[in-house]
């Protein structure tokens, strides 16, 4: 029944699905705070951008994002992110659609945990003259992190099956793989169980270890 | 954590700006008008230079009410109808899964969690596709009807679980005297849950529910890859076939009526969620006006904090 | 409003609709899912490629595989306005055909091994080969081999994607897009050497007026792409359909549809080829 798997090459497939996902979490964690810590600081026009930004962002589909930026930065406008071969270029593209897009949520998870920080915190902290970026930095983002790993949890495991979009721009991971299969074999439905199980290694213990150090992390009031 | 203080939009986490901290912001707000311009332009004059801001490519959409009536308002029409269904079946599902995580008995709570971890785990677009070939092996669904009805059960599965890790979390979020005093005054298991524990963490909840509801008009696109569902996304492919691969354009505009979708949807349930509050305070619970606008002001989008 | 009653309006409201539902699919229960008995047909193809099947602004169908399943729907008895017509994606055409969502496939539908195992093809009626669409003054593309350096385009996953990565320029650059419209926006902005995929589809994107004179068929036959008309296996159609086509290659109305559909482009056709004969 499976003997057709031959020849192709699920496993590295799915590496790059791996990848992929790294990267734009990675990404996405450090422009989400960056754009929270926006959205809850002194200049108005910051933060007027960092909500124009999340509320823009968030309600296009991820597919427009990613083809975006291959029809629009790469071949328009000519950025190509340091590298020459379309492979290069468009798994980094496709990071940086990833992060544009998945940091919207976490900005969005943060500025939620940031609100559960007790005001007394932030009192104190001004009472003992720090500064904005000190005060975001030392006091109060690292409690708020503490309290949305379960939101940043659920962000992740969304972006791990947000990769598929990628195939979007040719990205060779499993998406991609899986319509070439589908092209060849004319066998959907099982093709697509298999790349459902692919999903769910990668998945099901990311939710279940992220979930555990949730609990863990959380600050008990 | 927001307190209004007269005109300035302050929040504690800074203090207000004196003299020195006003003219440090301005420079900062110009610096970045600045940065923020020159990349508009750069876009811009990228554009213009690749010949993607022609009248050619974009004329279509303004000129010609064929492209509205044959590709984009029957393919809005097809993703609000497959997006309300959706909504509306993941709502009572979530709820009655989230409840069953919270259950004192093992199996329901076991099962429960076996149904959100499974369904939140796999990608929609496999779940929409597995739904197509069961409802046309086992059902009299019809060929017309079928992909409606495949992409809906593939975002149904897929919300209600993320829904119900909402709803868990949104009950759990509840002061523990609550639970505490209906106890006290006789209500059973389920009496608590739909009399004190529901109605109240609804509105708590309210924000992340929108924001799944946003994801399910957006998820609604996946029906179009593969399935054959003419949704929104999907009109890209006949109209730019049609009006010479001006596939910016086309992106743009359905990116466009994408974000307007949301943006009503996000508005009535803001509004919604005023009207909830409000109808909080005037039960009799005491919460200054202070506190009001501070449970405003989130906006309707924040997830819910832990759980 | 009262957040109780809110929650209890929600749930009124939804059992309702699952109350809708089910009848809905109850009711629909009882209609048969062909239409054989009041004539209508229902034929799957492309929506969107120029020259084969294209959906137009005016809510009509175009292409040689329209005017292909248009004339067979004509000699199986159905009127033209008799048709309904369904969009066919790639990778749910033989799915389309077992459950019987449509009676036949015209959607440049290449018969191979894998695929004739799963549906029947009759025909084919149009020999098509892969072959590359170049900007009209690219003097570097002359025979395939100049292909191997040069940044090809072709839709993710096709089989033209898989032949360029394997067979044809394993060394050129290849970028995978969603759809042919993505790949000619990077040639026509020079990011992009050469589309590839059935000379069909090119020549009917070259004929269309936005791009008269931009665009040009390198003319290598890289494939043999021998388009079929699907049906649900063992069906008795496929003869009928194969003596459809043998007709309308008879009668001339094959060299018109091709000439209509693929001429503006100066596409060099294939004779009709012989039904029940796939050149390998």
């Amino acid at each position: 029944m499976f003997d057709f798997l031959e020849g192709y090459d699920l496993l590295g497939a799915f590496w790059v699905t791996v990848q992929l996902t790294f990267w734009s979490a990675l990404g996405s964690l450090l422009w989400g705070t960056l754009l929270a810590a926006m959205r809850v600081g002194p200049v108005p026009l910051m933060r007027g951008f960092a909500s124009a930004y999340v509320g823009i962002v968030r309600n296009i589909p991820l597919t427009v994002i990613i083809v975006f930026t291959s029809l629009g930065l790469f071949q328009t406008l000519g950025i190509s992110l340091g590298a020459d071969r379309f492979t290069t270029i468009n798994f980094r593209l496709a990071v940086l659609g990833l992060t544009a897009y998945t940091s919207a949520f976490v900005c969005e998870a943060l500025r939620s945990g940031i609100n559960t920080v007790p005001l007394g915190q932030v009192e104190a902290a001004r009472a003992l003259g720090l500064s904005f970026p000190q005060t975001l930095r030392l006091i109060v983002l690292p409690q708020a992190f503490r309290s949305v790993v379960g939101p940043l949890a659920n962000v992740l495991i969304a972006l791990t099956k947000n990769t598929t979009v990628a195939a979007a721009i040719g990205v060779a991971e499993a998406a991609l793989l899986m319509r070439e299969m589908i092209e060849n074999e004319a066998q959907l439905i099982l093709i697509s169980a298999i790349f459902a199980f692919g999903f769910l290694c990668l998945t099901l213990p990311t939710g279940l270890l992220l979930g555990r150090l949730a609990r863990k992390a959380a600050v008990k009031r | 954590m927001r307190r209004a203080t007269g005109d300035e939009p302050a929040t504690v986490l800074y203090d207000v700006p004196g003299p020195r901290a006003r003219r440090r912001n301005l420079l900062w707000t110009l610096l970045f008008l600045l940065a923020l311009g020159a990349v508009v332009w750069w876009v811009t004059a990228g554009l213009a230079a690749k010949d993607q801001l022609t009248a050619d490519k974009w004329k279509p959409f303004f000129t010609d009410a064929r492209v509205w009536e044959t590709y984009l308002l029957p393919a809005l029409r097809n993703t609000v109808v497959a997006a309300a269904l959706a909504m509306v079946l993941a709502l009572p599902l979530g709820a009655l899964l989230g409840i069953a995580r919270l259950s004192d008995h093992r199996l329901p709570r076991a099962a429960a969690g076996a149904v959100v971890e499974f369904f939140r785990a796999i990608p929609v677009l496999i779940l929409m596709l597995f739904a197509n070939a069961a409802y046309a092996e086992f059902t009299a669904v019809g060929p017309e009807t079928r992909p409606l009805y495949a992409v809906v059960t593939g975002l149904v599965l897929y919300n209600a679980s993320v829904l119900a890790e909402v709803v868990r979390a949104g009950i759990l979020a509840l002061p523990a005297g609550q639970t505490d005093a209906a106890k006290a005054i006789g209500m059973r298991k389920g009496q608590t849950m739909a009399y004190v524990l529901l109605p109240q963490s609804v509105t708590a909840m309210l924000p992340a529910l929108v924001s799944q509801l946003v994801v399910i008009v957006k998820d609604t696109a996946l029906g179009g890859a593969m399935l054959g569902f003419a949704e929104l996304l999907a009109s890209v492919r006949p109209m730019s076939a049609n009006y010479g691969a001006n596939t910016i354009a086309c992106f743009t505009v359905v990116a466009v009526l994408f974000v307007l979708l949301n943006l009503a949807l996000t508005t009535l349930a803001s509004r919604l969620e005023r009207r909830l509050r409000r109808g909080r305070r005037s039960t009799g619970a005491v919460v200054g006006a202070d506190a009001v606008e501070d449970l405003a002001a989130p906006g309707p989008d924040a997830p819910p904090g832990r759980d | 409003m009262n957040p109780l009653r809110t929650t209890r309006a929600l749930v009124a409201s939804a059992t309702a609709v699952v109350l809708a539902l089910g009848s809905a699919s109850l009711a629909r229960a009882a209609v048969p899912a062909d239409h054989s008995d009041d004539g209508r047909i229902t034929i799957g193809i492309k929506f969107d490629q120029p020259g084969i099947g294209l959906k137009t602004p005016d809510g009509t169908y175009t292409g040689f595989d329209v005017d292909v399943a248009t004339y067979v729907a004509k000699q199986l008895g159905h009127d033209p306005s008799d048709i309904v017509w369904k969009e066919a994606k790639s990778a749910d055409r033989e799915a389309m055909l077992q459950r019987g969502d449509v009676d036949f496939i015209a959607a440049s539908y290449s018969i191979n091994d894998e695929r004739a195992k799963k549906v029947d093809f009759a025909g084919p009626y149009l020999l098509a080969h892969q072959d590359v669409l170049i900007r009209a003054d690219d003097e570097s593309i002359k025979k395939p081999s100049d292909l191997n350096d040069k940044k090809l385009c072709s839709v993710t996953g096709s089989t033209s994607a898989q032949n360029v990565k394997e067979k044809i320029a394993p060394d050129a650059q290849l970028q995978e897009y969603g759809g042919y419209s993505e790949c000619l926006t990077g040639l026509e902005n020079g990011v992009i050497d050469a589309l590839t995929t059935d000379d069909s589809i090119l020549a009917g994107y070259a004929a269309q007026d936005e791009f008269k004179g931009e665009f040009k068929l390198g003319g290598f036959e890289l494939s043999n792409e021998n388009y079929g008309i699907g049906v649900q296996k063992g069906s008795d159609l496929k003869d009928r359909i194969n003596t459809a086509l043998e007709k309308m290659v008879a009668d001339g109305s094959w060299q018109a549809a091709v000439d209509k559909n693929f001429g503006p482009a100066g596409y060099r056709n294939e004779p009709a080829p012989k039904i029940g004969v796939v050149v390998e």
